[in-house]
């Protein structure tokens, strides 16, 4: 009798302990370099992370770690991941490559996605977006718009996410307008709003009436309404603090590459693989163009771009292309490759200065 | 150049060096009183993302400036009793305060952030600064209370058998700095870019602790550090902007630079960098001794 009674008492446990097992979610961790809320980079990793808890529901929970610096500190924050149950990690940031390779290694059945990087491994998959399509539109509203001739463009670090942006917006631009200025700043730090406002506020005193940004916070954005000039915003549409400077901002979507790997973790279909996708596939979006400032017509030019974007009828990096030395790098009638894009390391004919090395 | 571009350049190098003034000179009468406080980033963060909500609550600035101050005090009396009742280590405690400050900072302000403000003028804040720093000096080395404050960092010991409150005297030093720091982290994060971003002093307050020293305590000189290091950032962005064949990492570390040189030439001669800091700097005082 005792025993029966036990065996009762028991057997609800078991079940719902069971049904836990069964039903244990999928633990997804991501790492963020900034804060969610910058309405820039990181808000759009984790828009993307939301949005895959949205389309799989309760098969996954998520975790996120921010703010986590470039340096040893990812690492330990990487294992932390990998060591509590986390079998899918998405590092967000370039500078994470070699610490999600080094925890990868620690981890083999654990799977890594580094955001922009390019080492793999078997565990270790990259991805990225194609800004520069982005860039390119933005250059060439940029060559339409500018009075002065003379756009001030505020960089990050010199990696070739940047120096391929720097030059898909020149090339775009000097196409329009053979004779716009390009002033580089290079602020050596995606994070730092007083800089930022700073290196916007020099860019305009010395003459830019358009401020374009590879940095993270809206504090170019927002110097530039202050000073009555125009600007782009970055990674998301930063309209809201710089209604009158706007133009359109590029975003990027990462919700539906988040919600594909996920779900190929939970099918076992997860393989390493380098994805890279653009326009066409939804990555890389234009936010609402500003029909205050802009001419109708431009809005339709840009609009126009996107499509042949889309469609494959126009590829930014289209031959002939120089660098500064006046060397063809790509020849007329074809477009950079994917390995070259990649790797871009020096800057079009016709940008001033050296790239930083 | 024109006068218009030097103009421009004036504007941003006083813009941007302004939140190094008032916390430096915080700091500096903190450690006038023998108190080493390196919680200034944290304290700056708190003033910075008080001011911050308070502006978006109230929409009233006398109130956003009153209360990052009156955050940045909150916090440094955190410090002022834990060094001076508790006799805990400054340096340990300070960085403690300024790792406290990060976090709380980041978790009053979740809510806040990507909320559209209207900053303020700087210029207000950038006249304030110039008299603060006058004000100071004048305390310091013209005023009774100036002399005895100096004389509690020199030698806690003598002024507290010459009838003086050490702890008091330290208590209210403390206060004064964090007050700044205050001032400082709201005038970030409301005058200089109006937004609340996490972590968006940006490691300023290093910068101001490191002046304090380059200034060997005193406070013109710590205005002038802090111009120096202001100006050179600033004109290295003008110099990359402009297209100067030099390496831009150059640029980028040309005010760490300068003010390292300075801070060796000044050093090099031992006894003036002895005679000017404070004799009894993180040396803790409890009355039994």
């Amino acid at each position: 009798m005792r025993i029966i009674i036990n065996y009762l008492l028991v057997l609800p446990i078991a079940l719902i302990w069971s049904s836990i097992v069964i039903a244990d979610p999928l633990k997804v961790g991501y790492i963020y370099i900034g804060p969610p809320g910058d309405h820039g980079w990181t808000y759009e990793h984790d828009q993307g992370r939301k949005y895959s808890v949205n389309k799989l529901g309760d098969a996954i929970t998520t975790t996120y770690l921010e703010n986590i610096p470039e340096n040893a500190d990812a690492v330990r924050a990487i294992r932390k991941l990998a060591s509590s149950g986390h079998e899918l990690i998405f590092t967000t940031s370039f500078n994470y490559m070699d610490q999600t390779l080094e925890v990868a290694k620690e981890f083999p059945n654990v799977k890594f996605e580094h955001a922009t990087g390019y080492k793999r491994a078997d565990n270790v998959s990259t991805y990225s977006a194609r800004f520069y399509e982005g860039r390119a539109i933005i250059g060439h509203i940029a060559g339409h718009m500018t009075k002065t001739n003379t756009i001030g463009y505020i960089a990050s670090f010199p990696i070739p996410e940047v120096i391929r942006g720097i030059n898909a917006f020149y090339l775009a631009a000097s196409k329009v307008n053979p004779d716009i200025k390009i002033k580089i700043i290079w602020n050596f730090s995606w994070y730092d709003p007083g800089k930022e406002a700073d290196a916007a506020n020099t860019l305009i005193g010395q003459g830019a009436d358009i401020i374009v940004q590879h940095t993270d916070t809206y504090a170019p954005c927002q110097a530039a309404e202050k000073a009555g000039v125009m600007a782009f915003g970055q990674a998301s549409d930063q309209s809201a603090f710089c209604p009158n400077a706007h133009l359109t901002a590029i975003i990027d979507d990462w919700g539906p590459y988040y919600a594909e790997r996920t779900e190929a973790v939970l099918n076992g279909t997860w393989k390493s693989q380098d994805t890279w996708h653009g326009m066409k596939e939804g990555m890389v979006v234009m936010s609402p163009y500003h029909t205050g400032l802009m001419p109708s017509k431009l809005i339709q030019e840009a609009v126009n771009m996107e499509v042949a974007i889309k469609n494959g009828s126009l590829h930014p990096f289209t031959g002939p292309i120089k660098n500064q030395a006046g060397e063809i790098v790509v020849p007329a009638g074809s477009v950079a490759d994917d390995g070259m894009l990649a790797g871009m390391s020096f800057y079009v004919e016709g940008i001033d200065g050296d790239i930083p090395q | 150049m024109n006068i218009d571009l030097i103009f421009s350049i004036i504007n941003i190098v006083l813009i941007a060096t302004t939140p190094l003034v008032f916390a430096s000179i915080g700091e500096l009468v903190t450690e006038k009183s023998g108190v080493l406080n390196l919680g200034v980033e944290g304290m700056m963060l708190v003033g910075a993302v008080t001011a911050f909500v308070t502006l978006v609550i109230t929409n009233n600035y006398f109130l956003t400036f009153l209360f990052g101050m009156l955050s940045g005090l909150l916090m440094s009396s955190l410090f002022a009793f834990l060094v001076l009742i508790l006799l805990s280590n400054q340096v340990a405690t300070g960085l403690a305060l300024t790792i406290f400050g990060i976090g709380l900072s980041s978790m009053i302000g979740k809510k806040y952030i990507g909320t559209p403000i209207e900053g303020v003028n700087p210029y207000y804040f950038i006249i304030l600064s110039f008299f603060v720093v006058y004000a100071v000096n004048q305390f310091l080395y013209k005023t009774k209370p100036g002399l005895i404050l100096r004389a509690v960092g020199e030698s806690h010991i003598s002024a507290h058998a010459q009838g003086y409150n050490v702890i008091k005297i330290r208590f209210l030093s403390i206060a004064f700095g964090g007050l700044m720091c205050g001032l400082a982290g709201a005038y970030m994060s409301i005058a200089y870019a109006p937004m609340w971003q996490e972590n968006m002093v940006a490691g300023r307050g290093w910068i101001a602790l490191a002046l304090v020293v380059f200034a060997t305590w005193k406070p013109g000189r710590a205005l002038l550090g802090a111009y120096i290091f202001g100006s050179v950032s600033i004109l290295q962005m003008n110099l990359q902007g402009f297209g100067v064949r030099i390496p831009a990492q150059f640029f980028v570390m040309a005010p760490y630079l300068a003010t390292i040189i300075v801070l060796v030439i000044i050093s090099s001669d031992r006894l003036r960098i002895k005679l000017s800091a404070p004799a009894c700097l993180t040396i803790p005082f409890f009355r039994g001794r």
